[in-house]
């Protein structure tokens, strides 16, 4: 256990250091937000009869998932760990006494929370000075926002498994480019990363819910803004911890697989 | 004590030949060839030793060392090492193993050198007494008293060498692996490595399994050299030997080429 900790906090200290990154991601990330809210306004003003969420909701939204826009995207690759597959790097890692995919995923989160908390405060700041109803409120329940906590801690998991996966992939394709895009796509859209998924028709809707996809952002999102209560919560919680068992348990063979047939390229 | 017997590892590599015509075709039917890696290897290494184990580009030597490390597993054939078989207990036996691998990097890219350190320490659990104690031993042989805090990517090759040196002991191994650890480094640098490998050899008893091309590193190092050659072992004796084969009053670089055309490999 000890070894995880220092490795999450050795990765936390070292994303620290990166303070032009998350300067440019700061202000990139509320201009973005800014441009959204705008945009919806618009179309809130024309016809509010026709929007499946109201303004609060999505304002809550729209700026939970700019301040956390490095924990949450899935574009947010492990580059790191791709390229030692690719090279061979990972021949070392290997030869140390640990489990490979347990390294690896502690190393995902930590990447992730190391950027996404970093830049996370001072965009939900900005997000909150916005005036009413188009800024950042807390407006849900102690007991809402206990689950959207637990529910943002298992968007984690499903999004490090779904990382891990496509590095595990990497040992059986010579280049892992093709399956990051597609995978990229279908999250912007199916994982309500352009428009929160209350947006799409109704059947693409119910689909998209219950793929991986649907499992990340869009749950905790919402569930932040008030837009999704009751059963209807517990319900997209429950498919978040099945995608997170299915894709670590899918991830892990593919590892172990491609590990049996491994022949550490070159040198 | 390591020891090999009858080892067989064989790759299989996509071929085809240059052009468009031949890239179409090979979308359909794919021509492989079989190439041997191993050839029914065997041989015996006792603790303390330090072996040069050479032989040129693709002879083996890599694949070996990482059966030896249990990355690979071969087709057929046994190893042990100290009654451990590698690929099997993995964790067990990489527990007591060290391993640089000149052309890569164990020290994590982007932070500073002591990080990577107090990583490694926690992951082969190396209790905080011995941590220190060899930690200090080898900032001080080693010579990285300044080289610490600083982050990996900006050492230079001879600075990160020394520092990768340092990580494959800081748990200290029974059983050290040196694939090319002397490449690239200058006259100075050079030295210096070969010094400490010596040196860790008397005071800890490390058994070291150096691959190399540079035959100075055998000269200075290695009691005793395995030569091999596409996949076999061409021959097991010590420098002595292999430039008393070769005659003319050689040096071991020129026996060594002499004998890799004699071998025809």
């Amino acid at each position: 256990m000890k070894k995880y900790l220092t490795f999450f906090r050795i990765r936390l200290l070292a994303g620290l250091q990166y303070r032009a990154a998350a300067l440019a991601g700061l202000s990139t990330q509320f201009v973005w937000g800014t441009m959204e809210v705008l945009i919806y306004r618009v179309l809130w003003r024309e016809h509010p009869e026709r929007f499946p969420m109201g303004p609060e909701a999505l304002a809550a939204y729209i700026w939970l998932q700019q301040a956390f826009l490095s924990l949450f995207a899935l574009w947010n690759w492990e580059w790191e760990l791709i390229d030692s597959v690719k090279t061979g790097v990972v021949a070392y890692e290997l030869t140390r006494p640990a489990d490979l995919y347990g390294m690896w995923l502690v190393r995902t989160l930590a990447t992730r929370l190391s950027r996404g908390l970093l830049r996370a405060a001072p965009v939900m700041v900005l997000g909150a000075l916005i005036p009413a109803p188009w800024g950042l409120r807390l407006r849900v329940s102690p007991a809402d926002f206990g689950l959207f906590l637990v529910s943002t801690c298992l968007m984690l998991l499903v999004v490090c498994a779904y990382n891990l996966l496509v590095c595990a992939l990497t040992f059986h394709l010579t280049d892992p480019n093709g399956v990051m895009v597609v995978s990229v796509a279908a999250a912007d859209l199916l994982g309500g990363a352009i428009v929160p998924l209350p947006f799409l028709p109704e059947g693409l809707r119910k689909f998209a819910e219950l793929t991986p996809f649907g499992a990340m952002q869009n749950v905790p999102l919402r569930l932040f803004g008030g837009d999704l209560t009751g059963a209807a919560a517990y319900r997209a919680m429950g498919l978040q911890v099945f995608w997170a068992a299915v894709l670590i348990a899918v991830g892990y063979a593919l590892l172990r697989a491609g590990l049996r047939r491994v022949s550490v390229a070159g040198g | 004590m390591i020891e090999m017997k009858g080892v067989n590892k064989t790759y299989r590599v996509r071929r085809r030949e240059a052009g468009l015509g031949n890239a179409v075709k090979s979308l359909f039917s794919r021509a492989y060839t079989e190439i041997p890696a191993l050839r029914d290897m065997t041989f015996t290494i006792p603790d303390g030793q330090i072996v040069g184990y050479i032989g040129p580009n693709g002879a083996g030597k890599s694949t070996t060392v990482k059966i030896l490390s249990g990355i690979l597993r071969p087709d057929s054939g046994t190893c042990l090492a100290d009654g451990l078989v590698p690929w099997e207990d993995r964790k067990r036996h990489v527990a007591r193993l060290g391993v640089v691998f000149g052309q890569r990097s164990q020290l994590w890219w982007d932070v500073p050198v002591i990080d990577s350190f107090e990583l490694l320490r926690d992951i082969y659990r190396v209790p905080e007494a011995r941590y220190r104690e060899n930690l200090d031993r080898l900032t001080e042989l080693l010579d990285l008293a300044d080289l610490l805090k600083t982050p990996a990517r900006m050492l230079s090759l001879g600075q990160r060498m020394r520092c990768e040196i340092a990580s494959a002991l800081l748990h200290s191994p029974r059983l050290l692996f040196l694939d090319e650890p002397t490449i690239g480094l200058d006259a100075v640098s050079k030295l210096k490595v070969r010094e400490f490998i010596l040196e860790q050899n008397r005071q800890c008893g490390t058994t070291v399994i150096l691959t190399t091309h540079d035959m100075q590193d055998v000269d200075a190092l290695c009691s005793r050299v395995l030569l091999i050659g596409k996949g076999r072992l061409l021959l097991d004796g010590s420098t002595a030997e292999i430039r008393a084969m070769a005659g003319d009053n050689l040096s071991t670089e020129e026996s060594v080429a002499d004998l890799y055309r004699r071998f025809g490999i």
